[in-house]
Parts: structure tokens; sequence; C-alpha cells
């Protein structure tokens, strides 16, 4: 288990300079190119800008999905470019929670069975487990579709039980990478003022890679991406 | 967490039935297909060392002409009654002495008629034989004195001449004469060599050499040595009575052989044991073959078990409870398939056993090697694809298509 110091100081991810390529020598490609960044505990960050721009690669390194070339990471104080594979998955399980633009359900299997996977790692006994994933499924407006498989799903209400598989384990931090990419408009509203919803009322966290401006909206601040560095960071209130 | 692992790997078992089942199969023809083949083949070389004893292991067979072999004739006078006398009354440890002639002949009964073969003998071919009496009774001295008119038939011959009727007392003809059946051989079944050896009919040896060849020839002399007697010292003895009895100078070859069961039941075991290793060859091939059936399947599952493996770690799942889930996955797929593979096998042998009426030996060893050698396969290629991606970063195996 990774010990965290617990602080009264609120700063729960730190970048510095953060670099990240892929291949080496002449045909190296830098997806980022020197990033500082931190994020407050609360936060609702919207990450948009260009194809390319480096805004995906950043959200999957601040999820431990991805580890950076160069720079470094800091979570609640741990430096997380010094874990291992397993030590980050440790991090992801107790901390992180993924919404991903392809939803990412498991196929073939119910709703439920889906949300309660995260509990399953994380040692959650069946019946508790089952009360938990039940709850989750309502916070997302979905009692009653326990037993659908993803295939029998909506994108939109695929996208809310991937919502609430990743906020079952009450995470410190929501990663979401192009929630609405595949929903239409009324959908992607929905679930937007849904992910607003839990960053209000719960507190969690939540950082998102979006390319809709309408999206950003909702968020806390925005910070714009382009050719793998940091082109600007405003509060929300000084964009509208 | 071990307990959750099962019963994560078994939920994912029923959620990909056809290629569990397809994995399974593959398991399935390979382990029973192996068992079917060493099982019937060890059964056919059991049946054929029965057959040998109960033809007598201390059997040796005398008869005219040299070894036959490629390349050489059988040319040879046939033997005489006194020869057998002679090997009776000479040489020691002994249990039976008994001479025969044979030629083929039709039997008739009524309408019924049968070509089979005729014998004449004495009542010690039965003894020679392991063959006992079914119903009747065996030639009595008078009769194998005076060579009288009287026959002891096998299965076959009551079977096709007599079907439901009961052949004690009845006359059937052979050649110009007639034959009162005194009595009825215990069937035997077929021989090693695949003919029948209930197709017989017997004479008292006077009466086949007066009336069915007209000659006093002698064919065959079958010695019977007692239990505990040396079998090569005995044919060491009767050939050089023979040939004394012959007139063979010492530089002469042999002009009869004495051959001894026991060669005959090292060679049939032989020829069995290499019919035997065919097909086990044969086996092994298509265990491979569904050893290949099994690594096609897991493969081709690799996408999509990479993108699942991908989620599992982005939602927190460790790289070894991962591996532990797949790993549970394919050992209990690979070790139900070897369970079926084993019952489909042995029932099928069983099933077999009356159909090819082969024996039913039941062999561990080739049980257990079947079952490991798939189960190693199904292990092995559901599991390392697993540890390949496992090791990806998460966001690589997501992205991988």
């Amino acid at each position: 288990m990774i010990q965290s110091n617990k602080t009264d100081n609120c700063l729960l991810i730190e970048f510095q300079n953060v670099k990240k390529m892929y291949g080496s020598g002449q045909a190296a490609m830098h997806a980022l190119r020197g990033i500082d960044l931190q994020i407050d505990q609360g936060d609702f960050v919207a990450i948009m800008g260009p194809s390319g721009s480096g805004k995906s690669t950043c959200l999957n390194i601040l999820g431990c999905l991805d580890t950076p070339s160069d720079g470094s990471y800091i979570f609640k104080s741990i430096t997380v470019n010094r874990l291992n594979q397993n030590q980050r998955a440790q991090l992801r399980r107790h901390y992180l929670g993924f919404v991903f633009q392809g939803y990412n359900l498991l196929s073939r299997t119910s709703a439920l069975e889906n949300i309660e996977l995260p509990l399953i790692y994380r040692g959650v006994p069946i019946k508790e487990r089952q009360i938990l994933a039940g709850q989750a499924l309502d916070a997302v407006g979905l009692k009653g579709w326990e037993k659908h498989t993803p295939g029998e799903l909506s994108g939109g209400q695929q996208q809310r039980v991937a919502i609430a598989r990743a906020i079952v384990t009450e995470p410190a931090v929501l990663m979401a990478d192009e929630p609405t990419g595949n929903l239409d408009t009324v959908r992607s509203h929905e679930i937007m003022e849904l992910l607003a919803d839990l960053n209000n009322k719960q507190g969690i966290t939540i950082v998102m890679v979006t390319h809709e401006p309408d999206m950003a909206a909702y968020a806390k601040r925005v910070i714009y991406f382009l050719d793998g560095l940091i082109e600007s960071d405003k509060k929300n209130g000084e964009i509208k | 967490m071990l307990w959750d692992t099962f019963i994560l790997a078994l939920r994912e078992i029923r959620r990909h039935v056809l290629r569990s089942l397809l994995t399974v199969l593959g398991i399935v023809i390979g382990v029973a297909s192996v068992i079917i083949m060493v099982t019937l083949g060890s059964g056919a070389t059991v049946q054929v060392t029965e057959q040998i004893a109960s033809l007598g292991s201390n059997l040796l067979m005398v008869s005219p002409g040299k070894r036959l072999g490629p390349g050489r004739d059988s040319t040879g006078s046939p033997f005489k009654l006194a020869d057998a006398d002679a090997i009776a009354r000479d040489i020691r440890s002994l249990a039976a002495v008994a001479p025969s002639a044979s030629k083929p002949a039709t039997a008739i009964f009524g309408n019924e008629n049968w070509s089979t073969t005729v014998t004449g003998t004495n009542n010690q071919y039965l003894k020679v034989r392991n063959w006992s009496i079914a119903i009747g009774r065996e030639f009595n001295d008078g009769e194998l004195r005076a060579g009288a008119a009287v026959c002891i038939i096998g299965n076959t011959i009551r079977e096709n001449l007599f079907g439901e009727q009961d052949p004690m007392g009845q006359r059937i003809r052979l050649g110009k004469l007639s034959f009162q059946v005194i009595g009825l051989l215990v069937a035997k079944g077929q021989s090693t060599m695949g003919t029948d050896q209930d197709d017989i009919v017997l004479i008292p040896v006077r009466a086949f050499q007066r009336r069915i060849s007209g000659n006093k020839d002698i064919n065959l002399i079958q010695v019977s040595v007692t239990d505990g007697a040396s079998t090569e010292k005995v044919q060491g003895e009767i050939e050089l009575l023979m040939r004394e009895r012959r007139h063979i100078s010492s530089n002469e070859e042999d002009d009869f052989h004495v051959m001894d069961m026991k060669e005959i039941a090292k060679m049939l075991t032989g020829t069995t044991q290499v019919l035997t290793a065919l097909l086990s060859a044969v086996a092994a091939v298509s265990l491979l073959v569904g050893g290949i059936g099994i690594m096609n399947i897991m493969l081709v599952s690799v996408t999509e078990r990479t993108r699942e493996i991908g989620i599992r770690l982005a939602i927190g799942a460790l790289e070894r409870e991962v591996l532990m889930q797949f790993l549970v996955e394919a050992v209990v797929l690979s070790s139900s398939g070897g369970l079926f593979g084993i019952i489909l096998g042995l029932s099928a042998c069983a099933g077999l056993k009356n159909v090819l009426q082969v024996p039913f030996v039941f062999n561990p060893g080739i049980v257990i090697i079947a079952f490991l050698f798939s189960a190693a396969v199904g292990v092995i290629f559901g599991y390392f694809p697993a540890l390949k991606a496992a090791g990806l970063d998460p966001i690589e195996a997501l992205r991988h298509e």
C-alpha cells in the first residue's frame, strides 16, 4: 500500500516539466514538451486543444495509465514517476476513476457487474458490492437497468454505466477522456450535468479532456494545449 | 481473493460460451483419441497373449519340410504314425503327443452343406490344444484302433449344419462316408490369425487315413511339454530323434522343423506392439492437432482479451490479479476438457470392447500423459498472451486493435 502524507494543503496534482515522447532519435515524436501544472482538490478542469496537441497524453499520465518520459508527477505528495507498475495500479485502485470516450465496458457483462468490478479488486465483500453498485447506478439515473449488458444499452446509457463504475469507489479524482465524444448534444449535456453535479455535491475532483467548448463550459477551469505545451490556463469566468 | 478470482474466471468462461466450448473440444478430442487408440492397442496385445496362452504356451509343433521362410521350399516327406509313437516313447517330460492330418472337405447334413477342414487325430489333440468337449464324449479306444466312422464337431459346424437341432447321434457325410457325431467342442472363437477355430471336424486318425486321404501320412505332430520342463530341451531331443529316424546325415539340414509356440507368441506380440506404436503415433498427431486448435482459439481472442486486460488494469486491477484470473480460467477449461476427454475415451473403449471383441485394458500412464499434455497446451496458450498483455501500460492495452 502507498501511504500518502495527509497535509492541509489542498494541492492534489502537480506536474513539473513533464515531457512525453514516442519513438527515438530523429523520428521521435514529442507529445508533451514540458508541462507545469497544478490541480487543487475539488477542482473541475477541462483540457482543450486541437488533435495532437497532447491533451489525451497528459490525461493518461495524470491517470497513471501512461508514464512520462521526463519530469516529475506528484500526486498527493507521492512521486508517481518513481513508482513501478504495481504501485501505480494500487494508486489507480484507491484514488482514481476513469471515463473513456469509447466507454470501455466489459462486453457481455451486466451493468451491475461492470460497476462491481473495481470493488472486486478492492476486496469489497459481495453483499456490500452489490449495494454500492446499485447506489452508483441509481446516482447516474439508471435504476432498473442492472441486468442489461452494454450491447443492450444506448451510448448515453453506456457512458452513465462507465461513470457509475468510475465513481463507485469514491475516487479522489475522476479522469474523463472525451466523455461526450460519441454522444449527441442532448445526451452530452445530460452527461456533463451529471459530472458537474458529482463535482459540486460530492466534491470529486474532475479532469476532463474535450474539444467541445460547450462541454468545457461546465468546468471551473479550462486549460488550452497547443503542440505539447500549455497555451492558456484560465478560470471559467474569465473566458465566458 | 482467490475465491473471487475463481468466480471471476468462471463468469468469464460462461460469458464466452462458444470460445470456451471450442477450447474444451480441442482438448476432449486430443485426450479421447489418444486414450482410445492406446487402450485398444494394448487390449489387442493382451488378447493375443491370452489366445497364445489358451493354445498352450508349452506346445511344440513338429511338421515336415524345412522351416518356412522367403525363398525356401517346404518339401520333406510326411511323418508316419510311428514317428509320433517314437516321440511319445523315447522322450521324457511330455504331457501329450497328438499326430494329426488334415484335409479340406465338405460336410453334408440333410440339405445343409458346409466347407470345412477334417482332421484325423486322437484324444491327445484336445489335451495339447487345451480344448474340451461341451456335449458328448471323446473317442474311445475301440473307435481309435478300428478307425470308426465317428466325429467330434466344432461349434461352427453345429451352427451351420444343425441350427437349433441336437447334433448328437446324427450322421454327417464327409466325402463318401457318413460319420456319427459323438461330441461337440467348446466354442473357442477366432484365433490370433483371424481364422475360425471352431470350423473343425475331428475324426479318428485311422479313419482319416483309410477313408479320407487314402495314405498313411501325418502332417503335424503336436507335442505338449509338462509344466516346468524346458521346451528348448525337449525341442532339441525331438530334433535329434527325428534326424535319426529320417536318416539325415550330419552335414545335411533338417527336412522338418519343430516350432515352439513361444516363438510364435513372441512374433505375434511383436506385431501387435508395432501396431500399438503406430496407433499411438496417429493418436499423438491428433493430440497435436487438438493442441493447435486450442492455440488458434486462444490467440484469436488475444485482441479482445488485451482490451479487456487494459480495462481491468485501468480500473485498478493489479497485474498479478489479472494474470491469476486468466490462469484459473485456462486451468479450469483445460482440466475440464481433459476430464471429459478421459470419460469419453474410456467409455468409447468400453463400448468398442463388444464391437471389436478386444478386451478393455485400463492404462493409467497414457491417461495421465494425454491429460497433462492437453492441459499444458491449454494453460500455456491461455496464459502467455495474457502475460504479455498484462505487462503493457494500461493505455497501450486499451488501444490494442
